[in-house]
């Protein structure tokens, strides 16, 4: 009997929490290294203009990205400081814009092709030629839904140098 | 001998609650960046039929901006900042005489019957330069667009007792619940139909 008693008298071993930290460490690794956003490098001058009236652009997997401005300085000396229309990470002509559409809506899943939104981001000191050959190759794609994206700002700014 | 034997351990229990505190400090902090903009709709490629629209020149408001970012508004050299006003007052005029179907009840505008008929007819034609700068450009856009959201936050308030802006931003949040959406997608319709946009692009002119 003594001998039973004496095990029910002992307390159970405490749960060794000195692994914790390292696994909310882990944890906070993850949340650091995965919150960042996989934006693709830019390979052009981006300076948005200012507007005030904006709308957010919600829902990132239904939007996709035209980026227009003169390449940055060490792009210059092979393309030139003439704006470039640049997608996904290279450089490309107007003519490539309703390839290009084409092809990432036939990436998105069905349900999302027809709402799909083509975010210009362009830079402020561009002309607005390219923006209208653009503007033609995706009404060509159908792909008539844009957004001018901007910065949340006052849009006299813009006139100013 | 205070030297003696192994230094004491140092105790480690409170650092989970360091790691939770700085794992909480970057979840909440870490705002995935949304992007803003303007949102446009480009005109279909062909026409959906092939019937010529008629539209009387005084339901259409012109604006053309040269290279030089200078506007020519209904003809006349104006000012960008005035721009906003003169599209309220073209686009709120309601010329259409009471009693036509046509009749806006809900325009303020000063019902000139050179001006447009009313919001629905009037269409804000916009052309621009090859050379234009972009900035310019959304600029102009952001006034135009400015004009419609000021007219519809107007009639937001009278109708619901607030902006209309903010309510199409609750009801394109997608935090919102969605009964409450629902509730706002039927007014938002509705604010939209009174001043529905009609921004026409026309192709860009080339200089000289």
């Amino acid at each position: 009997m003594a001998k039973f008693n004496k095990k029910k008298s002992g307390e159970l071993p405490a749960v060794s929490t000195a692994s914790l930290p390292d696994i909310v460490f882990m944890l906070l690794f993850f949340f650091m290294t995965v919150t960042t956003m996989k934006d693709s490098t830019l390979l052009v001058e981006n300076t948005l203009p200012n507007a005030s009236e904006v709308k957010k652009l919600e829902k990132k997997d239904r939007v996709l990205y035209i980026y227009v401005g003169k390449p940055t300085r060490e792009y210059q000396k092979v393309f030139g400081s003439e704006p470039k229309i640049q997608l996904n990470d290279k450089f490309a002509s107007v003519s490539e814009v309703g390839d290009y559409i084409l092809q990432e809506r036939a990436k998105k899943p069905q349900e999302l092709q027809n709402v799909l939104t083509t975010a210009l981001k362009v830079d402020k000191e561009a002309n607005m030629g390219l923006i209208s050959d653009i503007k033609l190759e995706l009404r060509k794609v159908n792909a008539l839904k844009i957004n001018y994206t901007t910065y949340e700002g006052d849009a006299f700014r813009n006139l100013q140098k | 001998m205070p030297r003696r034997g192994a230094p004491p351990e140092v105790n480690a229990g409170s650092m989970a609650d360091i790691a939770f505190l700085l794992l909480i400090f970057f979840l909440v902090t870490t705002t995935i960046e949304t992007d803003a903009g303007l949102d446009r709709m480009l005109p279909p490629m062909e026409p959906p039929d092939d019937q010529e629209v008629i539209i009387r020149q005084k339901n259409i408001f012109t604006v053309n901006i040269n290279k030089n970012g200078q506007l020519l508004v209904e003809e006349e050299l104006t000012d960008l900042k005035d721009l906003r006003e003169k599209a309220i007052a073209f686009l709120d005029n309601g010329a259409a005489p009471q009693g036509s179907p046509e009749y806006c009840e809900y325009c303020k505008g000063a019902r000139d019957p050179e001006s447009s008929d009313n919001p629905e007819k009037a269409i804000i034609s916009l052309k621009n330069d090859r050379e234009t700068k972009y900035a310019t450009y959304i600029t102009v856009q952001n006034e135009l667009v400015g004009a419609y959201n000021d007219l519809r936050n107007r009639e937001a308030q009278r109708l619901y007792g607030r902006d209309f802006t903010e309510m199409e931003a609750q009801w394109l949040n997608p935090e919102t619940p969605s009964s409450i959406r629902d509730d706002l997608k039927d007014k938002v319709k509705r604010i939209q139909d009174l001043f529905p946009q009609k921004l026409s692009e026309a192709e860009t002119s080339t200089s000289n």
